[in-house]
């Protein structure tokens, strides 16, 4: 299983990238594995707003639909359309891949979520 | 011709044709006088053109490539694929039934009316509900209907504020689906170490904006939630009502009821627990049934008697209203009255039987499979799959492996709580020498997977077609001929 040391994750299996002041939100690589080859990813409109915890996409594999939860509150600002040619990228490599960039709320929320090394051990 | 494999359009020939009518005795009239020129098509349809003997063939062949309950083991846990007694066909196919016409005086059909009442009072006795509609036409169906009779009863309360249906994660993925087509957000519950609700968890979600639970009882685990009691408290305490999928009702029939655990709605699925066939995805039947305070939201027509006379009552003001054209799935409904009928005080048995069945397979497999939660298990239960294997043989393997030995695969990767699930459900009415077949043959499965490990991932190999390649077909799907 691949963990990038600089991120930020989530119990749900999601990550975040810190850009200067813009944020990007993923899938880990144990989440692309567990699902399955993806089929398709939902992707939410931009400038919409979600709170921390809510769901703002929902990825389709042969196994599953999953529900993915925003790490942080924060404004959509960037979305990658090319998941929706290609879902199959987020199984190639799910940490080049984000799925939104968002624009934080409050930068001490990161506090909240799990470094690389706690990602690790939290998947053990 | 096992591997015949063509569509009726392949063995088209022009001019060949499966009809000879005699010679018309009657004075013709051309088809532009009887038929405006509007509606009339401009070219030939594209009909196959195929003999008498090619169509019989055609469709008899394909016939022989189905598989259901039948033709062999259908262990699809979750969906109850019990047997279904050809008596209840013979019965739903008698001219008294079959010729009715859904607009008929309600005069003419005092039989059909008192054959829906006798049910309606039959599932009351079996849920221990007060009142049942059989009107919604399927299981999710009566999920919706059921979750607007709480909106209804909550906004005459003045909580029409209320927007939020609590929801399992083991729960069928129906369940969030009516909620949000109920106008509701659903908000998952974690299930605990044990695959039953965790009260604290639940006690803690709990708040002024909660309409409700919908909970599944035993839950997709195959696991009764003990602790029912407890969380028909929290919920009404908190001004809530209690939702319960009846799709496990197989493992309660004569032995507990909805009703008894403090439920104020549930749904049933006649093709599950009574007996009625699946079908290609239909007809099914989803009768609902509440609490009296729930009663007069209940959907129209309400089936009503009058000193031994039977009407449909339109004229209830705070009625839902139809959410079915007419009366409901009639052909199901006579199947399962028939079979109520038929097993009568044996409908326990049927319960005690299925939950027997598969205690038995869990215990005979538990040492060849991942028994995630290892406990008295109701009518299914769930392994998760192989684990960690020097081969990487995955649940799909072995499922699609099981297909070479005659079976019809298990449910895969459902329940989403446990990994790699297979869900097992036999049902009551497979022999104990049907049981350990399956058994024998998933116990081979295991062993192959460490000693051919090839024939599991090129399985399955006697089938019309090999393993299809399921992700080119959901991201390519080609959905016609040509």
């Amino acid at each position: 299983m691949k963990v990038m040391a600089d991120y930020y994750y989530t119990k749900n299996h999601e990550w975040l990238r810190m850009e200067g002041e813009k944020a990007y939100i993923g899938i880990t690589d144990y989440a692309q594995k567990s699902m399955g080859d993806i089929v398709y990813v939902e992707i939410p409109e931009l400038e919409e707003f979600f709170d921390k915890g809510s769901c703002f996409s929902v990825i389709e594999s042969v196994k599953t639909a999953s529900d993915i939860y925003m790490p942080v509150d924060g404004v959509v600002t960037q979305i990658n359309n090319t998941l929706e040619e290609e879902p199959e990228s987020l199984n190639e490599d799910a940490y080049a891949n984000w799925i939104i960039g968002i624009q934080l709320k409050d930068k001490e929320q990161l506090k909240e979520l799990m470094t690389g090394e706690e990602y690790e051990t939290f998947c053990k | 011709m096992n591997d015949y494999n063509q569509l009726i359009f392949e063995l088209s020939k022009p001019t060949r044709m499966s009809y000879s009518l005699p010679e018309n005795d009657v004075d013709d009239s051309a088809i532009d006088e009887v038929i405006a020129e509007k509606y009339l098509r401009k070219e030939d349809a594209l009909l196959p053109e195929v003999s008498e003997l090619d169509v019989v063939r055609h469709y008899t062949l394909l016939s022989n490539k189905n598989y259901g309950v039948d033709t062999g083991f259908y262990p699809l846990g979750s969906c109850t694929m019990k047997y279904n007694p050809k008596v209840n066909e013979d019965l739903a196919s008698l001219d008294g039934f079959t010729t009715l016409h859904p607009l008929q005086p309600t005069s003419t059909v005092q039989g059909a009316l008192k054959l829906m009442y006798e049910l309606q009072n039959l599932l009351e006795e079996i849920t221990g509900m007060y009142k049942v509609s059989l009107q919604p036409s399927a299981g999710s169906q009566g999920e919706l209907a059921g979750l607007m009779l709480i909106k209804a009863w909550q906004q005459a309360r003045g909580e029409g504020h209320r927007n939020k249906i609590i929801i399992p994660d083991s729960a069928h993925g129906t369940n969030p689906a009516s909620a949000s087509m109920a106008g509701y957000k659903s908000v998952e519950i974690k299930s605990n170490d044990n695959g039953t609700i965790d009260c604290e968890a639940l006690k803690a979600m709990m708040d002024e904006n909660t309409a409700g639970l919908m909970l599944t009882n035993p839950n997709t685990l195959g696991l009764f939630e003990k602790d029912i009691i407890e969380i028909e408290r929290l919920v009404h305490d908190a001004g809530g009502l209690l939702y319960c999928d009846g799709a496990n009702m197989n493992a309660n029939l004569g032995i507990t009821r909805p009703g008894d655990m403090g439920f104020d709605i549930v749904h049933l699925n006649l093709h599950k627990t009574f007996s009625t066939p699946h079908g290609g995805g239909g007809p099914g039947s989803g009768p609902i049934g509440v609490t009296k305070a729930l009663e007069k939201f209940l959907p129209v027509p309400r089936i009503v008697e009058i000193e031994g006379h039977y009407d449909l009552n339109y004229d209830e003001e705070n009625s839902i209203g139809m959410v079915k054209s007419f009366y409901g799935n009639f052909g199901v409904m006579i199947k399962a009255y028939a079979y109520i009928l038929t097993m009568g005080k044996n409908l326990k048995k049927a319960s005690q039987y299925a939950v027997l069945n598969a205690n038995y397979m869990k215990e005979k497999l538990k040492n060849h499979y991942i028994l995630p939660i290892d406990n008295c298990c109701k009518h299914e239960f769930v392994l998760a799959g192989l684990g960690e294997n020097e081969h990487h043989i995955t649940t799909l393997d072995v499922a699609k492996r099981l297909i070479d030995y005659g079976y019809h695969p298990p449910t895969i990767y459902f329940p989403l709580i446990i990994d790699s699930a297979l869900m097992i459900e036999p049902t009551e009415t497979e022999s104990k020498e049907t049981l350990d077949g399956f058994i024998e043959a998933l116990i081979k499965i295991s062993e192959e997977a460490k000693t051919n490990p090839v024939q599991l991932k090129t399985a399955p190999h006697h089938t019309p077609v090999r393993r299809l390649d399921e992700v080119k077909a959901a991201r390519e799907p080609k959905l016609r001929w040509k």
